[in-house]
């Protein structure tokens, strides 16, 4: 749903950007790459489609051309008693049917191998391009739109591979074969086709540019009326609350006759298409009846031989229908492919060490030396800060909202890069040590403690995937989880998304420290992991906290000061700098800053 | 109108009786029946004028062509089939703009329908349905139901007519071929439909593998920074590879199943058309045919098989069409549990020192609750008096949330009665009752509009000067400050299709939406949570101040939200254990003390409820 409707709002602020003509090229550039290093792997089988389908369409034109030298040679043959011809006619009709149908299942098969070969391709590069690429991009770029690349616009791709280009490339063929076997059967009625193809070229093409505004206008009012749907649906308690049942009833009643004013200028201007298909088709039956009598009187054409062209010039425009409806999933295609190409280009901000320095058994010091940073091309947030953080220590982060608390938390676990100055642990800078040694000395708790869809395990496991049972579980009691686990219905094997139970979120930061609990590094990093819960739902996780926090450094964010009466030091922050630094105790004697956040804290417990 | 044998789809492939579903529909096809009647005839007219042209055919073949007969013989019949074309093609546009509007004008009608119907259903009927089956319900199922009310239904119609026609003139032609067309059609037509409901299988499966593989999308995306933080990426997509493996092993099997009805639907009609050229050659030749008999019977061939294909098609769509039908009315048969009394008894005037609002053994149950727990709310009996400002405090889970809804009448008691002035709120309207209370949520929901609509969402009848003064003033009072410093200030547009307001923002935008109602009474659901602690001590001062004499109900997890009310209201337990001044109950009360302050109290027997 919230794919849906991130890409239905997105639909519709799209409609307000226009690209330049050099974007426009350097894009269609990229999608052109992209396009061929994805066929590239699959060239033979690719080109083996192609020679089926030529193949599938020359035995399916084969019929009327059939019925004519049955009409004309087998049926006089056998009047005079030759049984021969129109037995190897009628077996050679039979036998170009099976060919036929062969030719064109197998035509599914492959094409089907083909098209989900390039799509599977596709989906793991976008999907490991979208993980490797900084937070810094997916913060920019947003959610939304980043689902909305790996699903709608995957799928609009999908769409074209699966059918359009077998369809396009089917009814081409089918026309330009039909044309030839006419044109061998009697040229003169072949040329009848050659000017009754023109009417039908220009209508088709008029039908596309018609349905692509059509096409567009039909997305957009769709894509109104579900957001509105969604909306009213998202606020329903909202919608009764304040009595707007008639308000949002007439709202969304105006956007249904939108929707339907251009669903219905569809099936007209579709109606119109097809009219006019119909048109021209049975009139070029007519001219070739005409022309072909004529010549049969004069005795230039045979009755089989008109008979045959007949039958032809009645399926001739039948695929143009199909190349008009081929159109519009060909440019919501290109569009997505665009799109996709784009993302793929995207470089990422926080790039891997070209040789990095492995750091097998972190200790967990920590240093920043002059840092400088803003995020993007803003301001600085931290203009120059130094920090000494030894290891084995507790530290927690004290300052109001914007002071720069969650960046420090953020540039230690190297989500961002700095500008300036660098950020040493254990004496190497961040920006040369190896990615997982990283990861394995330094885990960032975040307030959202995100659990994945599965099993609470298996939420557990991410910590050290490849951790037994016993690890997991012993982590759980570590962090005293494990007694809520097991009360769940089906324990540690208990589901955790939309179709298992909701965990409060107490409950979801308690499986969560259990999972950095089990992960086991140096350095924990906690960015507001207790602030989402209520003043009894901190003290359950408290003590959890306590144990996950025993014998490793660790930099600790929070808004409580229950929390941070805990750390052994605390840095206050304001505007990027450190301005007062010190144990609790201390500082609440020295009578700063902390002291006052401190005398407020004690008075609401009063 | 293309198929799309991935669209809507049966859960329970049930092969009703079309009259069945026409009758269900029939509210919204009455009014187009005329129209729909009509365009089905044109179709059909269309389709027998196809068949008319082979029959042209024969008679030129046979006359003028056979025994060299005149021109003018040929022109003639060209110009007849020139005729008989251009009227098909007359017929063709007909159908559609016969039909195309009464079309879209029962499914906009069945679409706003809907809406409303749903607009009606009460929050817990919205609770337990997903706002993407409903919207499925909207957009795809009722597209569906449109493209077999006029397309499907009329075509079923047209095309069964057409072949019985066209095997009828085939087998009047010649018995024998005609015979040998029908055992070829038979199959056709079966193996079309059985297709559809294989496809419909493999399809569905294909649909769920590709919701699931968005799905792990949405969670990578989502949980990225805890993927990031252990270095998860490259396991992540080991699991998505897996999933999406999987998901191209259903699409192969897919463009199996289709392929082999490609092969049986592209093979069986053509050696049938092998075997009638031989056959009929054999017959020609003994001179129980003539070549004008032969050319006539390929010609209509020609013709009768389009809706033969189809045939298979449409019926399997009728099976799609009867499900969304049923998924359709699932919804629309569903009843509002709440609903406006028969006879309402006037609204009470509003007394003058402000209006009191009385729970009287106030039980509720959930529908979906085990049998033998206790009810949410086990017997609340609470008085708010006239004008005073009442907080709740419980712990997380504890129902707070359900009581608040119950004053508005967003839900209603399963037991006992909610009294505002002395009247039961089920005896009123709801608009009325709702007119009279005003609630803040702690999760606000704003809509797609400017600010100061979103702020005066609850006010009614003033004009335009005096509801923007009314805006400003509940906006300060919320200290949305940050609203002056909006792109356009009130009229910004926020939500969804416009600017995103962060969690503190929203909140203090839905207060001020709450109190520009100036209601009786005020119900606020924990409104400051995602407010830092400076900004909640100066809404806190100024709403203390605007709400003198106006009755409250606000729900309290944070002591500074507390310092809002008169009195506080301990919920244990689903009942009211403990009423009366914040110092005294925090002196008194082991639980309120535990729920404030985490303090030890009852913290064993709480922790062991939290859980």
């Amino acid at each position: 749903m919230s794919g849906a409707r991130g890409r239905d709002a997105e639909e519709l602020a799209d409609g307000h950007t226009t690209a330049s003509r050099e974007e426009a090229r350097r894009s269609r550039r990229l999608s052109l790459r992209l396009l061929g290093s994805l066929l590239h792997p699959v060239r033979r089988t690719a080109w083996a489609t192609v020679a089926l389908v030529v193949l599938a369409q020359a035995a399916q034109v084969a019929g009327p051309a059939l019925v004519a030298f049955g009409l004309d040679h087998g049926l006089p043959a056998l009047k005079d008693g030759d049984a021969g011809p129109i037995t190897v006619t009628t077996l050679c009709y039979a036998l170009i049917a099976v060919l036929g149908g062969t030719l064109t299942a197998s035509v599914v098969r492959v094409s089907a191998r083909v098209s989900q070969a390039v799509l599977l391709d596709l989906r793991r590069r976008v999907f490991r391009h979208t993980q490797l690429l900084s937070l810094e991009f997916h913060e920019r770029y947003t959610s939304g739109r980043v689902i909305s690349r790996q699903t709608s616009d995957l799928d609009a791709f999908r769409e074209l591979l699966d059918g359009g280009v077998t369809t396009l490339a089917t009814s081409v063929l089918t026309m330009v074969f039909t044309a030839v076997s006419l044109t061998l059967l009697d040229w003169r009625s072949g040329m009848v086709l050659l000017v009754a193809v023109l009417p039908g070229i220009l209508l088709t093409r008029h039908f596309q540019v018609r349905s692509q505004e059509q096409y567009r206008r039909s997305r957009t009012a769709s894509a109104r009326l579900i957001v509105r749907f969604v909306e009213t649906m998202t606020g329903i308690r909202a919608v009764h609350g304040f009595r707007r049942e008639a308000q949002e009833s007439h709202r969304y009643a105006v956007l249904a006759e939108d929707y339907r004013a251009t669903s219905n200028a569809a099936i007209r201007l579709h109606g119109r298409f097809d009219t006019g298909l119909t048109l021209i088709g049975n009139l070029t039956v007519a001219v070739v009846l005409l022309v072909g009598g004529l010549r049969v009187l004069d005795g230039d054409l045979t009755v089989g031989a008109l008979a045959g062209a007949v039958l032809y010039a009645r399926r001739f425009f039948t695929p143009l229908g199909q190349i008009g409806m081929f159109y519009n999933s060909f440019q919501a295609a290109v569009a997505a492919l665009e799109k996709l190409s784009a993302l793929l280009a995207e470089e990422p901000s926080v790039p891997a060490p070209l040789e990095p320095v492995r750091l097998p058994s972190p200790r967990g010091d920590v240093r920043f030396e002059g840092v400088e940073f803003g995020y993007g091309t803003g301001p600085s947030v931290l203009p120059r800060l130094d920090l000494d953080l030894p290891a084995g220590r507790t530290v927690a982060l004290v300052g109001e909202t914007g002071a720069g608390k969650s960046t420090v938390a953020k540039l230690l676990a190297r989500f961002y890069d700095v500008r300036g100055g660098r950020v040493l642990l254990d004496g190497v800078d961040l920006r040369d040590l190896d990615p997982e040694d990283l990861r394995r000395a330094v885990v960032m708790v975040t307030q959202e403690a995100y659990l994945f869809s599965g099993s609470v395990a298996a939420n557990i496991a991410l910590g050290r995937p490849g951790a037994t049972r016993d690890e997991i579980e012993a982590a759980a009691r570590a962090v005293g989880v494990d007694g809520f686990v097991r009360s769940l219905p089906a324990g540690y094997d208990t589901l955790v998304d939309k179709r298992g139970v909701r965990l409060s979120a107490g409950q979801r930061q308690l499986v969560s420290f259990a999972r950095a609990f089990l992960a086991d590094p140096a350095l924990l990093v906690l960015d507001e992991a207790t602030s989402s819960l209520d003043v009894p739902g901190e003290r359950l996780v408290q003590e959890g906290l306590h144990t996950l926090l025993a014998g490793r450094g660790a930099v600790v964010i929070a808004h409580r000061l229950s929390t941070v009466m805990g750390a052994d030091r605390v840095l206050v922050i304001e505007g990027g700098r450190v301005v007062e630094d010190g144990s609790p105790a201390t500082l609440v004697a020295a009578g700063g800053r902390f002291a006052d956040l401190h005398a407020e804290w004690r008075a609401s417990l009063r | 109108m293309p198929f799309d044998p991935g669209g809507a789809t049966s859960t329970r492939p049930v092969p009703r009786r079309v009259g069945s579903l026409v009758s269900r529909l029939r509210p919204w096809l009455r009014p187009v029946l005329p129209r729909l009647v009509l365009g089905g005839v044109g179709s059909l007219g269309a389709s027998l004028l196809a068949l008319a042209v082979p029959q042209v055919l024969r008679a030129v073949v046979n006359g003028p062509l056979a025994d060299q007969g005149e021109v003018g013989a040929v022109v003639a019949a060209a110009l007849l089939v020139a005729l008989l074309g251009a009227l098909e093609a007359f017929l063709v546009w007909s159908r559609r703009a016969l039909i195309a509007s009464p079309g879209t004008t029962a499914e906009r009608e069945m679409r706003t329908d809907l809406f409303d119907h749903l607009l009606d259903l009460p929050g817990t009927f919205h609770d337990r349905w997903s706002g993407g089956q409903l919207l499925s319900r909207s957009m795809s199922d009722l597209s569906m139901l449109r493209r077999w009310m006029v397309f499907g239904l009329v075509m079923l119609v047209v095309s069964a007519s057409t072949v019985l026609v066209g095997v009828a003139l085939m087998l009047a032609t010649s018995w024998q071929l005609g015979l040998v067309y029908l055992c070829g059609a038979v199959p056709v037509v079966w193996l079309g439909f059985r297709f559809r409901q294989d496809y419909t299988v493999v399809a569905r499966r294909a649909r769920d593998q590709a919701g699931d593989l968005a799905t792990t999308v949405e969670e990578s995306v989502h949980g990225i920074r805890v993927l990031k933080a252990f270095g998860r990426g490259e396991d992540a997509l080991e699991e998505f590879a897996q999933q999406a493996e999987d998901l191209r092993g259903t699409e192969i099997t897919k463009a199996r199943t289709l392929s082999r009805v490609t092969f049986a639907l592209g093979t069986l009609p053509e050696v049938v058309l092998a075997t009638c050229l031989g056959l009929g050659v054999v017959l020609a030749a003994r001179g129980t045919l003539s070549v004008g008999d032969l050319v006539a019977f390929f010609a209509t061939a020609a013709v009768v098989n389009a809706p033969v294909e189809r045939l298979g098609h449409l019926l399997a769509m009728t099976m799609d069409a009867r499900a969304a039908a049923d998924r359709y009315f699932e919804v629309m048969d569903t009843r509002s549990e709440l609903a406006d009394p028969s006879a309402p008894l006037p609204v009470p005037p509003a007394p003058t020192g402000g209006s009191r609002v009385e729970l009287d053994g106030v039980h509720l149950r959930f529908a979906g609750q085990a049998p033998g727990s206790r009810d949410v709310l086990d017997g609340v009996d609470l008085v708010i008096e006239p004008g005073e400002t009442l907080a709740l405090v419980g712990l997380t889970g504890s129902g707070k949330s359900t009581l608040l809804g119950l004053v508005p009448r967003l839900g209603d008691v399963t037991a006992g009665s909610v009294r505002i002035d002395g009247v039961d709120v089920r005896d009123l309207p709801r608009a009325a009752v709702r007119a009279m209370v005003s609630i803040a949520f702690e999760d606000p929901v704003l809509f797609s509009a400017p600010v100061s609509e979103n702020v005066l969402l609850g006010v009614r009848g003033l004009d335009e000067a005096a509801a923007e003064e009314r805006a400003r003033e509940a906006l300060e009072i919320a200290s949305a400050d940050f609203v002056a410093e909006l792109p356009e200030g009130m009229r910004t547009v926020i939500g969804e299709e416009g600017l995103s307001l962060s969690g503190g923002q929203r909140q203090r935008v839905a207060l001020a939406r709450a109190i520009a109602a100036r209601p009786r009474v005020l119900v606020l659901d924990d409104p400051l949570s995602a407010l830092d602690v400076a900004t909640e001590a100066v809404v806190t001062a100024r709403l203390r101040s605007a709400l003198r004499g106006t009755t409250t109900l606000v729900v309290a997890h944070r002591p500074s939200t507390v310092a809002l009310a008169d009195r506080v209201a301990v919920l244990e337990d689903g009942r009211i254990t403990g009423i009366g001044r914040h110092t005294d109950l925090l002196a008194n009360h082991a639980h309120y003390r535990y729920v404030l302050t985490a303090q030890p109290g009852q913290a064993q027997g709480a922790q062991d409820r939290a859980r």
